[in-house]
């Protein structure tokens, strides 16, 4: 081989070389992206779950808004208030406050056996709701075949035997599971407000009995003894959460739900593993 | 004729990915949900135009040139100078995007440095500089060939949006079963063959 050639290849590679070096070199100093020094802090403290809960793309886009004082630390739902007072003391801002909130599955459903119908398509929630309005005679309860727990980046739904329930220790109320579900029978309520009543269909009492004993009769017992912390509509009763004030254990007691449907977090849990047991034995 | 070839034969007969077999890497890497094939999709779009056009333009003027009167070949160099061209190119792509359009950053910037060394996009090139294309065909050719690639990787994609909710054996659960979908998409795209 001509020693010429290669003599003119080695200088053609490293005059290319170099050439394309600089080139980059001058294009990193003319395109330099001036980041917020603040907004780098802030990503730092942040949890980064990327939930969304706050209402930005993610946990960067959070603290650049953060950064540019359009949003305030306590947007973050994911964070313990250490965490917030951590951010805004880094920051310099106010805290500001937001109530928080858990999302709650307001079913029984699997207290009876409210199947209508063997459904052995996709295991998907909105794929099973799109066959002639799902396997279930109730249209409105939880179809127990787990899109929100998949959806949910903390882990705080289980689905235990045919329904979901959510851990409330776990749920920061991001609400992905909420717009996940395809019957809108997940719900974002005050995370002070224990007991909620556990039904989400609007029909007839009669209608509902027929195929779930757990269903709301809609007596209206709980809004004749307390009626400032109840709504009924229909035949359904709901916890009213933009009063304030929710339902205690006493208060409870007192009304004792005939069907039974004002109920905690840890009943629910609890009643929800007993009922998936019976089915196991049966 | 030759139109043909480079645009419909491109894209569906010499499929980059389910013909030709290349840049399999991202195909099943970045093929899980279907934003995530657009992007990448569109990314090496871009990138293999460009590529294809500044390599052709190497090829071409920068490996066979004469000094003095004397014939100079240096086609022994091709695949490094690619290299060292595309590399380069997809650098400054990504620091200009990153200024000028944070958004178009978010959605293909992110892809950027997984083409960085992709061979699909060396293979464009390599392609061109064989056929011994000129400029124009080479950067038809490459727009192309990506509009393949980005069909291959959004079918593809699709298909395993559906199979997410499917119930396999075990066995087959996650990459076997990508590889047997992949097999089957690339066993239909057969049948373009003899189109052009």
């Amino acid at each position: 081989m001509d020693t010429n050639l290669l003599l003119i290849a080695g200088a053609l590679m490293l005059a290319l070389g170099g050439v394309l070096g600089v080139v980059i070199g001058i294009f990193v100093k003319k395109f330099k992206v001036v980041s917020n020094p603040l907004a780098d802090l802030a990503l730092e403290l942040l949890p980064g779950a990327n939930c969304g809960g706050c209402g930005y793309a993610g946990c960067a886009d959070f603290a650049s808004a953060l950064a540019a004082g359009k949003a305030v630390p306590s947007g973050c739902p994911v964070s313990s208030a250490e965490q917030i007072s951590a951010i805004s003391c880094a920051l310099g801002v106010d805290a500001g406050e937001l109530e928080r909130k858990c999302a709650v599955v307001l079913c029984r459903g699997d207290a009876g056996d409210v199947r209508s119908m063997n459904y052995n398509g996709a295991m998907d929630c909105v794929a099973a709701n799109l066959v002639a309005g799902g396997p279930q005679e109730c249209r409105y309860g939880c179809l127990g075949l787990g899109t929100c727990a998949r959806k949910c980046p903390f882990g705080a739904i289980e689905i235990i035997g045919q329904v979901a329930v959510v851990h409330r220790e776990l749920c920061v109320g991001c609400g992905k599971c909420v717009t996940a579900c395809p019957r809108g029978v997940i719900k974002l309520v005050p995370a002070a407000a224990e007991y909620h009543v556990y039904c989400n269909s609007p029909e007839k009492g009669v209608a509902k009995r027929q195929f779930c004993k757990a269903g709301c009769i809609g007596c209206r017992k709980c809004e004749r003894i307390v009626p400032e912390m109840f709504k009924v509509g229909g035949f359904l009763s709901q916890v009213n959460y933009e009063s304030g004030q929710y339902p205690d254990r006493e208060i409870a007691e007192k009304i004792n739900c005939p069907v039974g449907g004002l109920i905690d977090f840890d009943t629910r849990i609890a009643a929800a593993r007993a009922n998936a047991e019976g089915k196991n034995d049966q | 004729m030759k139109y043909l070839e480079l645009t419909v034969g491109a894209v569906l007969v010499y499929n980059f990915v389910l013909s030709r077999f290349l840049g399999i890497c991202p195909f099943l890497g970045v093929s899980k949900r279907l934003d995530t094939a657009l992007g990448m999709g569109g990314a090496v779009t871009v990138v293999m135009a460009m590529a294809s056009g500044l390599t052709s333009l190497i090829a071409n003027y920068l490996l066979k040139f004469s000094i003095g009167g004397k014939v100079v070949e240096l086609g022994f160099l091709r695949v490094l100078l690619f290299i060292l061209v595309i590399a380069s190119l997809v650098q400054l792509l990504e620091i200009m995007l990153q200024k000028l359009s944070p958004v178009l950053y978010r959605a293909l910037g992110i892809y950027l440095p997984l083409i960085t060394t992709n061979c699909a996009v060396l293979g464009a090139a390599t392609i061109n500089a064989e056929s011994a294309r000129g400029v124009i065909d080479s950067i038809i050719f490459g727009t192309f060939s990506g509009i393949g690639f980005a069909l291959a990787l959004v079918l593809f994609s699709s298909i395993r949006e559906k199979l997410e909710l499917a119930a396999p054996p075990k066995a087959f659960e996650g990459t076997p079963l990508a590889l047997i979908t992949a097999g089957i998409l690339a066993m239909a795209f057969v049948g373009f063959s003899g189109l052009c």
